[in-house]
């Protein structure tokens, strides 16, 4: 007959199990047990590029939140026009004025002073930025923990939805859409910000659904989520406490990295002529405006608020990659 | 776990908690090709399983990986739909049971997972995955939960003080412990532990077997235990079935089927258990199988094992073996098999009597399909 290897084995060890405990509360005292996220912001701390975004973006920020403030030190009105002598807003000939020590961006073709509109469009473009992103990610989300947890005939109607908007030709649609909206209002969807934010979130929470749903998919298959279904656990709670917790990571970089594309189509759609509403200032309707007259040399009215577009996308961009670095250091992330 | 004095031999119909009967489950599978949707095959991954567990008592539950142990198990513990069968616990029927029904139930039968790494959710504080039983049945919360789940990580050896650790920060034995806690949350009249110490190195399984132990003995549990490894399922188990894709070919108290193994099955997996005495190593021949466990999806005719089966005979292919005692066992040890092995028989020199395009041989295998499916885990 066979050997019992466990008996032996269980007597010697089992004296042991105390000892073994013991010894490892001693070494815990000394290395200190971090969260996730307080790792990630360690990491994020050490990344120079992420943390001069990072300054940048709070420039910006503070500059959209005082733009008030800085149109009132200058005594330059968002929408006033300095077509007087003094301070002339604009040449004898009607033309914009160049960069100065009145207007230091220079002014626009209505003679308003460009440097106080790129402030006040910075509250546009965040706004739109932050809050278009926030309903993509979140529509994303809810729509994508469902198809990817229930499965089955839920699973494939939702999927073949977001297919579907992904393949619809986005620029098309959302000019034709705010272009009815802005001569017939339906409903909430008013002209202007609410039905901007609307075209922008509902033709991209389909990208982050797909992600979601990809990650769903196989962390249900994990062990922990059988054990809280063994426990009883509600679909609500296994979708909301046991898989979101495992999904914030990827989104809060995707979100941090969605933010600029965001901006870029919003200053589009504004340039298009089918977003933001003349007269608010905003920097994809300044750069569309600038055009005919950058052709009789009033460049500022054109690389200025490019520029503003530009840094601040680019500082977003910087910094969601940093993130994206912080959060995974291994690179093993789905973005 | 040792065999308690109130063993299986003398207990009452009432001491049962468990009782399966006749359960099949079959899994659906889908053809790759998007035309033939419709045509469908299925996983026979448990396939007419009968067995009881008794009050207190450890049921030892072995297979090679893929023969369905773990399916049964999710099974039992309502985790899958089954689809025939009945599932009777405490003397209730479980089988068709709502979702919303079966919750309180749940408290009643819990599982500890194999693997220590996945069943624990990386995200989440362990004093959050240990207090997960009452937040779900809603049972004790803030102060009092916490202080729960102290007790409870007390009770499987783990520091209290480690409540807000991350489960990365504790090794694998720990890391099983907390699954261990989780599942007794409500002292469960049924823990089915599937392979809760395959995935440990051999120290660490000697001291979550004891844990297990010694709760069961404080606690009064009932285990059904799931492993490969026959030297742990000999020391903790009461009873012990073996399951050979989808059906159990053997049953028996622990001690009779050491002694006594019937089934050719259940003969050669005893002489694959290593001997640490080499003297011994002559008192049993290797009995090798050939080739791998057949398809489940299209399984053997009659006897399962009739393939790989080194006394199979014709009647093997025809005539599926009833489920009874042989040779004069007692009604407690099971066999499924036309010709059981006698005490004493050397099977390893046995040839089958049936013809070769029947059996398995080690280069007949064709390619994928059989490798392909008996590689994966059917969990």
């Amino acid at each position: 007959m066979t050997y019992n290897v466990g008996d032996a084995v269980a007597v010697g060890i089992i004296e042991e199990t105390p000892i073994a405990v013991v010894a490892e509360g001693e070494a815990a005292k000394k290395i200190e047990g971090h969260s996730p996220w307080v790792l990630a912001w360690r990491r994020l701390r050490r990344d120079r590029a992420a943390m001069i975004s990072l300054a940048v973006i709070v420039l910006i920020v503070a500059m959209a939140v005082f733009a008030s403030v800085i149109a009132a030190i200058l005594g330059h009105g968002v929408y006033q026009q300095f077509r007087g002598p003094s301070p002339a807003g604009l040449s004898p000939t009607g033309q914009p004025v160049g960069p100065g020590s009145t207007f230091w961006l220079g002014t626009d073709d209505q003679g308003r002073d460009i440097f106080v509109r790129i402030a006040y469009g910075a509250r546009v473009s965040l706004f739109v930025g932050v809050v278009a992103t926030a309903v993509t990610v979140f529509g994303g989300l809810v729509i994508g923990l469902a198809a990817g947890y229930f499965g089955g005939i839920v699973d494939s109607l939702l999927a073949r939805f977001m297919d579907w908007l992904l393949a619809v030709p986005f620029l098309l649609l959302a000019i034709s859409l705010i272009s009815v909206v802005n001569v017939h209002p339906i409903g909430p969807l008013k002209p202007g910000l609410p039905v901007v934010i609307t075209v922008l979130g509902f033709f991209g929470w389909a990208a982050v659904g797909r992600i979601v749903r990809g990650q769903v998919l196989s962390i249900r298959e994990k062990e922990y989520i059988e054990a809280a279904r063994a426990l009883g656990a509600r679909p609500w709670r296994i979708m909301f406490i046991d898989i979101l917790p495992n999904l914030l990571a990827p989104l809060i970089v995707y979100s941090t990295l969605l933010i600029p594309a965001t901006i870029v189509g919003e200053a589009s759609l504004s340039f298009l002529g089918v977003g933001i509403l003349p007269p608010t200032a905003d920097w994809g309707e300044m750069i569309n405006n600038s055009q005919n007259y950058y052709l009789y040399g009033s460049w500022w009215y054109l690389v200025f608020p490019s520029l503003a577009l530009l840094i601040t996308t680019l500082a977003f961009n910087i910094f969601g990659d940093g993130v994206r670095d912080a959060f995974d250091p291994r690179g093993d992330l789905f973005v | 776990m040792t065999t308690q004095a109130s063993g299986p031999a003398g207990s009452r119909d009432g001491d049962v908690l468990l009782r399966v009967e006749n359960l099949v489950k079959h899994f659906p599978v889908r053809s790759s090709t998007l035309i033939q949707r419709g045509a469908r095959d299925f996983v026979h991954a448990v396939d007419g399983v009968s067995l009881e567990v008794r009050k207190g008592e450890t049921l030892g539950l072995v297979g090679e990986t893929g023969c369905g142990k773990s399916t049964l198990a999710r099974c039992v513990a309502r985790l899958y739909d089954i689809t025939s069968g009945r599932i009777e616990f405490d003397g209730t029927d479980i089988t068709r049971l709502s979702t919303g029904k079966m919750r309180p139930l749940r408290r009643q039968i819990q599982m500890i997972f194999q693997d220590p790494y996945g069943s624990l959710n990386p995200r989440r504080r362990v004093g959050s995955i240990i207090g997960d039983p009452f937040a779900i049945h809603h049972t004790a919360s803030g102060a009092e939960r916490k202080r729960r789940v102290q007790h409870l990580m007390e009770l499987v050896g783990l520091n209290p003080e480690h409540y807000n650790r991350f489960p990365a920060e504790f090794s694998g034995g720990q890391r099983q412990r907390i699954g261990v806690a989780r599942a007794l949350a409500f002292t469960p009249k049924l823990i089915i532990c599937d392979e809760p110490v395959s995935a440990l190195d051999v120290s660490i399984q000697a001291q979550i077997i004891n844990l297990l132990a010694d709760l069961q003995r404080e606690l009064g549990l009932t285990f059904i235990f799931i492993a490969h490894d026959l030297s742990v399922v000999r020391h903790v188990s009461d009873r012990v079935a073996v399951m050979y894709l989808g059906k159990i070919t053997e049953q028996a108290p622990v001690e009779q089927m050491w002694a006594h193994p019937r089934h050719p099955y259940t003969d050669a997996l005893l002489s694959a258990v290593p001997v640490p005495d080499p003297a011994s190593l002559d008192r049993r021949e290797r009995i090798i199988l050939v080739g791998d466990v057949p398809s489940p999806i299209n399984p053997p005719s009659g006897c399962r094992f009739h393939p790989r089966c080194p006394k199979a005979q014709q009647r093997c292919v025809d005539e599926v073996p009833d489920f009874i005692p042989r040779l004069g066992d007692e009604a407690t040890h099971l066999t499924a098999c036309h010709f059981p092995v006698m005490d004493g028989e050397d099977i390893s020199q046995a040839r089958p009597a049936i013809s070769a395009d029947l059996r398995v041989v080690e280069s007949s295998i064709p390619e994928g399909s059989l490798t392909g499916i008996s590689g994966g885990e059917a969990s």
